[in-house]
């Protein structure tokens, strides 16, 4: 403070010094205060951690009535739909929860098209009521070097394949995600090409492991997992299990991808899970199992290679990657 | 403006600096990092170093656009969280992720690009933190010392490219950091030959008396 003139104030006007000590001090504090709670939720509106951290395994255990055929335990419902790769929403994992909240799924077709004998719409209803939906309890390795164990509800791809009779030359099976900005605003930027497309060879796409999921823990599949029905191929990386799919066309030549068309040396059409075939930046030897504190080592085809390694029998798994 | 009390400014920079990590603090115990709350320690604190080491670069030309010399008493402490979160960074890497297995941690290292240069970020930061006392500033030389300091650039510049090559597909932040940097070392470009564009003059008022120590 600069006191110019002191001789134009009167002593009676001169704030006694304990008062100005204490409002100084008091300003001090609430400018403390107010920049500690504007940095506090500044902190939390660009580092929102999603919701609550999982329940130890143990409580897990106890808890969970779904188990894998290894007996793993399933990870939390709180987890499972609170960390999500679902681009169309949002990148971070942890938002797509909340900008899927409200997405319409009702109501949703799906068109069968290509190189089949009986193209068709279905209904979403239509699809369900072709087989009794089962409980599947998968593990689901991400390409990022995460998994977790998910009770899903679904019917073998198969079964609805079977349905519209793929043609003699039919090899391949494409998927492609509804495209449709104003439900899945972040389609409004150009992470991605839009819309989501994936593909599987035809005889990955009949293999019983593979099917459309249209619930978890046994209730109807939430927004932010890819509602109303998605694809899960347990023994790839889950960007190969596409969500929200509307559109099923079978092809004879191997169908572009989203993820390998966009990044071809990191991300191959096959794309299974392999311990041995690094991730150009990053390895997949190991991985970390949503709940748990250390790494787990990564199965060969996530645990699943007694029932799919046929499949790949004489490919170079580095090459088809 | 009146220069302010420089003691005061610098608590409440200390204070605000300090809330991230005690909000990550408050929510590890509570339980609430998310579901992957390893991942999220890892990835906040890489962010804040990035933050904190912008921050830091922001000083020079703040305080020299604006003529407010007393802003370079900030510089230090700015610095130093930018060490502090990327030691905290470094550690959740080796512990989390590499169960510090040195072994693991160094063939990483050399394997992987965006690895090293979040190494290389680092270890600029190391001597820069060591240095960063009076008596070290004394013991150097002030232009050895400012000329040591400016490792600070490339500790910035590795850091910004190592998170760029991690990212999948989103590369708005990266890339915002990016264009960030840009502008701070821009700044000091243009400084270095056009200071009449860049500079205001000093404020040179007396310094409000702190209380005594």
């Amino acid at each position: 403070m600069i006191i110019k003139k002191p001789a134009d104030i009167k002593s009676s006007e001169i704030t006694d010094e304990n008062l100005y000590l204490n409002r100084r001090n008091f300003l001090r504090g609430a400018v403390l205060a107010g920049t500690t709670v504007a940095t506090g939720m500044l902190y939390r509106r660009l580092n929102a951690s999603g919701k609550k951290a999982p329940a130890t395994i143990a409580a897990r255990e106890s808890a969970a009535p779904y188990h894998t055929a290894e007996g793993e335990a399933a990870n939390d419902l709180e987890d499972i739909t609170n960390y999500n790769n679902f681009y169309e929403f949002s990148t971070s994992k942890q938002a797509v929860a909340v900008r899927a909240k409200g997405f319409i799924t009702r109501p949703w077709s799906i068109e069968i098209a290509g190189l089949v004998h009986k193209p068709k719409v279905f209904d979403l209803d239509d699809i369900v009521k072709l087989a009794p939906v089962e409980d599947r309890v998968y593990r689901l390795r991400c390409v990022e070097g995460w998994s977790m164990v998910i009770p899903w509800l679904g019917l073998p791809l198969g079964r609805l394949l079977r349905e519209v009779e793929p043609t003699g030359e039919a090899r391949y099976v494409n998927f492609i995600t509804l495209l449709d900005p104003q439900r899945m605003p972040n389609q409004k930027t150009a992470v991605l090409p839009w819309p989501y497309v994936e593909g599987l060879r035809l005889d990955e796409a009949m293999h019983p492991l593979t099917i459309l999921a249209t619930g978890l823990y046994g209730k109807t599949l939430p927004p932010q997992n890819g509602a109303p029905l998605r694809l899960v191929v347990p023994w790839k990386y889950g960007f190969k299990s596409i969500k929200s799919i509307v559109r099923i066309v079978l092809t004879a030549n191997e169908p572009k991808t989203t993820w390998s068309d966009y990044a071809p040396d990191e991300y191959g059409f096959y794309s299974n899970v392999n311990p041995e075939v690094d991730h150009p930046r990053w390895s997949q030897a190991r991985e970390r199992r949503i709940g748990e504190f250390g790494m787990r080592s990564t199965l060969m085809f996530n645990g699943y290679a007694d029932q799919v390694a046929q499949l790949y029998a004489g490919m170079d798994l580095k090459k088809y990657f | 403006m009146t220069v302010p009390d420089i003691k005061f400014v610098k608590l409440a920079v200390f204070v605000n600096a300090a809330v991230p990590i005690a909000l990550l603090a408050r929510d590890a115990y509570y339980h609430e990092l998310g579901a992957n709350p390893l991942e999220f320690v890892t990835h906040t604190t890489g962010m804040l170093t990035l933050v904190f080491l912008m921050l830091t670069l922001a000083v020079t030309p703040l305080r020299k656009a604006t003529g407010q010399p007393w802003l370079i008493r900030l510089r230090r402490m700015l610095g130093l969280f930018a060490f502090f979160y990327g030691s905290l960074h470094l550690l959740a890497f080796a512990w989390f992720d590499k169960s510090f297995v040195l072994r693991a941690i160094i063939d990483d290292t050399l394997k992987r690009p965006f690895i090293l240069l979040g190494m290389l970020g680092f270890l600029l930061m190391v001597p820069l933190a060591i240095t960063s006392t009076n008596k070290m500033v004394k013991r150097l030389g002030g232009e050895r010392w400012n000329r040591l300091h400016r490792a600070v650039y490339f500790a910035a510049g590795a850091g910004v490219l190592h998170y760029y090559l991690l990212v999948k597909a989103d590369t708005r932040i990266p890339i915002t950091f990016g264009f960030v940097l840009a502008i701070l070392l821009g700044y000091r470009a243009l400084n270095k030959y056009f200071p009449s564009i860049t500079e205001r003059a000093p404020v040179r008022r007396p310094v409000a008396r702190s209380q005594p120590n």
